[in-house]
């Protein structure tokens, strides 16, 4: 009962990558197990939570969602590839920590992301949009006001430094791990 | 104290690492671990016939399969009843594999080890179990009905009964000037963190002894439990809680059937295994929450004081009593709330069901007795018809009436005494808060648009920080490093920078120098848990107290270096100096150095605290008699008995006239828990705390059928608040220290949550006239009530209650 795997090449926060991994094996496993980069929470495995969410090709996804092997290909950005590459923290990630926007930490890689692509669609979003942005994702510990606050202290932080909005682009091979 | 730290909102330390996915969880270590997965009964009561594993045999990597008959007897053992109590008079627990009868589903039958987790998990879906089912108990009604026992020897189903008296309440009923009769009852709802439980263990051959990660509440005790069934000195064995995705309550019980076995099996294989549990297995293998009725019994006068109250409670504690009765303890007891009750009576029946075991969640028993001596005051004020504020006011302990003894016995085996509170400040407070004097004109203008609206008000005391105790290390190092450990454990409540305010503060060191480690045996071994909003209250002071032996040493040395007397020194910014003047000063790294006289340097600093570098007297031993080298500094907190925190919430909710449907317009929570480390800390734990009180009292629920499968184990199904349930919370603070604790704090942690279901099933009765006596309360149950209310009036409100 030997499992059939399959050669995954795909580009993850900058970094060109490659793996083999059966057919059934999720991205969010892959991510986490596979390439170490276990940022990216699970919560549910079934696509509830939003703990697992990453950005493929700029769109957030449920990693758990997803066969690893169908990223093949796609560029991947996770909590870890979100900071700038001399390590200083994104306007979100700065602004959660300025709003108390997170307490154990475990929902928090999933709303970044989420986030992240909120901001750079909508970069000046009403309170409902904050609200409806957010309303995919589990968190136990907040109840949502300080993550609120984060998103819109987020969106003040990228308007008085509009190039800071987005994750890095990074070219394959820089930054790498 | 010249660094003032203590009671700022100062950022968090513990966010960089967590906002960069450098936070470590229990399922991020142990890359190369083999994988442990579990075969769980699907049946809520069976008779174990046989389990054959040969079709799982052939699975590539798999390593082993363990079922109850391969466990030595120390492992295969019972768990222990945690918290005996004497009206426990029935306890009973599982075997961490099931020997012959499953009680419960999602009971664990068998452990596979292999390679991964998919491996395993094809593994053990190709063991066959053969069961006999039996018939299952599901329900308090059911449980006490007893046509069916759930442990062929506890009779009745009946593991415990508890009386809690205080005067003779039956005779001040009689003979009250008005009497009410009612049932009320809570649903079961779980911790739900949204990391599961989780164990990683490493054997280490060549020197005999076990690391063991566990996302857990209790890492001390833990340890103590698996030094115990794996037959090894405690010193041998290392438990660490990494990162915790979230507690509530739900971590605390130990040892998992998981913690024992994945450690016994790393050890027997010689290889590291690790266990991360998913989500199905959180809902039917972890541990529930909140369900109990109460019957209420309850006399008073014509002003609403309570002149005697009787209260049934029959309590639902599942198929197990790991954590004994600590749940309708609470209740029973806190049930009181700021209330000078005359004669109080409280029954508890403790019952035996197949379903999942009943443990603490946040709140732990509080939200239950909350909603009862809340709803009371609300049907007494309706029966009156007094506003529902006025009936409380009239029922308040007094301020100047502090220490106020309840008469009973707490949670700890200690007297219930209050030690502090301004109660009638909270209640004034919230109302002014939520306006709650102008709100009967709010409402009829609402009516006259065709909206329903209504406010509801909750009041509650919860005891904190029980003991027995807790400890704390500080220590300086020669590069002025302050690294401060406590053996509780941490779960997002900021442990690592409201520990680091103390220190900072009573230290009078930057913030930045302080290191705080938290759960881990290697660091301090001597630790009780985090549970019971106890961390700020019980290790806060023994850090602080810690921090103070340390401060006394480095003034001590110090004062020799600047040939000064101790008591006129002080520190700043990491500096000893004379008080009010910085000319001459000497760093605590330097004085750590001085602290250890050396034979052997290894660079300049401790080149200075070498025999030849040091004076002193050749008739004195370096470190003097009493002495010990090293600036460091160990204490412990251990508190004669609780402080009690106190709090009052209001809500305005609308209720859909369609629909059914309840939205919380605004919700505002007034707090008392003492002197605050941090307020941005605090509201966040409220905040967080108040979402999953309106959780418990709008959507989370365990739905049983009645053979006892769970039907809503799964995000999908188990209905948890998302930010658009979740109102915005508006927060205001008074503080009464306690006079127990150095510190003057209270505990916070699980305040939030507690009268939330009182406080919406009040707010929801004043929108719709209708009597609300269940939580929680769903849009289709309240559609069924205002039908039923048709044609029953006992189902109505008196009148419009409230202002
Ligand atoms: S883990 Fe992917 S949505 Fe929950
Ligand atoms: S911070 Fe703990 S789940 Fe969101």
């Amino acid at each position: 009962m030997t499992e059939e795997t399959f050669e995954i090449e795909l580009t993850v926060n900058g970094v060109r990558r490659t793996a083999r991994a059966p057919a059934r094996r999720l991205l969010s496993d892959l991510l986490r197990h596979g390439l170490g980069l276990t940022g990216t929470h699970v919560g549910c495995e079934h696509g509830v939570c939003g703990c697992c969410t990453v950005l493929l090709d700029g769109e957030p996804v449920r990693s758990c969602l997803m066969f690893a092997v169908t990223a093949s290909g796609h560029e991947v950005t996770t909590v870890e590839g979100l900071a700038a590459p001399d390590g200083e923290m994104s306007p979100v990630q700065r602004a959660f920590q300025e709003c108390h926007g997170l307490q154990c930490g475990f929902c928090t890689p999933g709303f970044l992301c989420t986030v992240t692509a909120l901001l750079r669609d909508t970069p000046r979003p009403t309170d409902d949009e904050i609200l409806e942005g957010i309303s995919g994702n589990l968190c136990r510990c907040t109840g949502y006001q300080n993550i609120r606050r984060s998103v819109r202290r987020a969106s003040e932080l990228i308007a008085a430094d509009p190039a800071s909005g987005g994750p890095p682009a990074g070219e394959a091979g820089e930054g790498g791990r | 104290m010249s660094t003032r730290m203590f009671g700022e909102p100062v950022a968090r330390r513990e966010d960089p690492r967590l906002l960069t996915g450098r936070g470590r969880f229990l399922d991020d270590l142990g890359r190369d671990a083999l994988a442990a997965a579990f075969v769980r009964s699907p049946h809520a009561h069976a008779r174990i016939l046989d389990i054959d594993v040969t079709g799982a045999l052939d699975v590539d990597g798999l390593v082993a399969i363990y079922t109850f008959e391969d466990l030595p007897d120390q492992v295969g053992a019972p768990l222990p009843v945690l918290l005996p109590h004497p009206a426990l008079t029935h306890g009973r627990t599982a075997r961490p594999l099931a020997r012959d009868v499953v009680r419960h589903v999602g009971e664990p039958v068998a452990m596979v080890v292999a390679a991964d987790r998919y491996l395993a998990e094809d593994a053990a879906g190709l063991i066959r179990v053969e069961y006999e089912r039996l018939p299952a108990v599901v329900g308090i009604e059911n449980a006490e009905a007893a046509r069916d026992l759930v442990h062929d020897d506890v009779p009745g189903n009946v593991g415990a009964v508890l009386l809690q008296e205080n005067g003779d309440a039956a005779a001040a009923i009689d003979a009250a000037p008005h009497v009410l009769e009612f049932r009320l009852a809570i649903e079961r709802s779980a911790s739900t963190p949204l990391e599961g439980r989780g164990v990683c263990a490493r054997w280490d051959a060549d020197d005999g002894s076990l690391r063991v990660y566990t996302s857990t509440q209790a890492s001390t005790s833990v340890r103590a439990a698996i030094a115990a069934r794996l037959d090894l000195p405690a010193g041998k064995v290392e438990v660490v809680a990494p990162d915790v995705g979230g507690g509530f309550g739900v971590k605390i019980v130990h040892p998992w059937p998981e913690e024992v076995l994945v450690p016994w099996a790393a050890r027997l294989l010689g290889r590291e295994v690790k266990w991360a549990e998913d989500r199905r297995e959180h809902f039917v293998a972890a541990a529930h929450e909140r369900g109990q009725l109460h019957d209420v019994r309850v006399g008073f006068d014509g002003a609403g004081r309570v002149l005697g109250l009787d209260v049934r409670i029959r309590h639902d504690h599942g198929a197990y009593t790991p954590y004994g009765i600590v749940i309708p303890i609470v209740t029973s007891t806190q049930l009181l709330g700021p209330y000078k009750i005359g004669a109080y009576r409280a029954e508890v029946v403790s019952l035996y069901t197949n379903t999942l075991i009943v443990t603490p969640y946040r709140g732990a028993g509080r939200p239950q007795g909350v909603f009862c001596m809340e709803r009371t005051m609300d049907r007494i004020a309706g029966h009156l018809g007094l506003d529902r504020g006025e009936v409380r006011a009239a029922n308040f302990i007094q301020p100047d009436e502090f220490p106020y003894d309840q008469g009973l016995t707490f949670q700890d085996g200690r007297p219930l005494i209050y030690d502090s509170g301004d109660y009638p400040g909270l209640l004034r407070k919230v109302r002014d808060l939520i306006g709650w004097d102008g709100f009967g004109a709010l409402r009829a203008e609402a009516a006259a648009r065709g909206r329903r609206i209504g406010v509801g008000l909750g009041c509650y005391v919860e005891g904190t920080g029980v003991g027995p105790y807790e400890g704390g290390h500080v220590e300086i190092d020669s590069a002025g490093r302050v690294h401060v450990s406590t053996g509780l454990t941490s779960q997002g409540q900021g442990h690592q920078t409201v520990f680091a305010q103390i220190a900072a503060t009573e230290l009078g060191v930057p913030i930045a120098d302080v290191h705080v480690t938290t759960g881990d045996t290697r660091r301090f071994g001597y630790a009780v848990g985090t549970f019971a909003s106890r961390a700020a209250v019980m290790s806060g002071n023994a850090i602080a107290l810690a921090c103070r032996k340390v401060r006394a040493k480095a003034l001590r040395i110090a004062a020799e270096a600047l040939e000064a007397d101790p008591s006129d020194l002080e520190i700043t910014e990491g500096e000893v100096h004379v008080r009010g003047d910085r000319s001459a000063s000497v760093p605590l790294r330097t004085v750590a150095v001085l602290s250890n006289p050396l034979r052997y340097a290894f660079d300049e600093q401790t080149a200075a605290a070498t025999q030849f570098a040091v004076g002193g007297s050749p008739s004195e031993p370096p470190v003097a008699a009493g002495d010990e080298p090293g600036l460091e500094g160990r204490d412990y907190y251990s508190p004669v008995r609780s402080t009690f925190a106190a709090g009052a919430h209001a809500a305005i909710v609308e209720v859909d006239p369609d629909t059914a449907e309840v939205r919380v317009l605004r919700y505002a929570v007034v707090h008392d828990c003492g002197r605050l480390i941090n307020p941005m800390v605090v509201e966040g734990q409220i905040h967080g705390g108040v979402a999953q009180g309106i959780g418990g009292a709008l959507y989370e629920r365990m739905v049983y059928d009645a053979s006892g499968q769970l039907l809503n184990a799964s995000f999908m199904d188990f209905l948890m608040p998302y930010a658009t349930e979740v109102p915005h919370i508006e927060t205001d603070h008074l503080e009464t220290p306690s006079p127990l604790n150095p510190l003057g704090v209270k505990g916070a942690g699980e305040a939030g949550v507690i009268p939330v279901s009182a406080v919406i099933a009040s707010a929801v009765e004043d929108a719709e006239g209708l009597r609300v006596d269940a939580m929680p309360l769903s849009p289709d149950e309240l559609f069924d009530l205002r039908r039923r209310a048709e044609h029953d009036p006992a189902l109505r409100t008196r009148a419009v209650n409230g202002p």
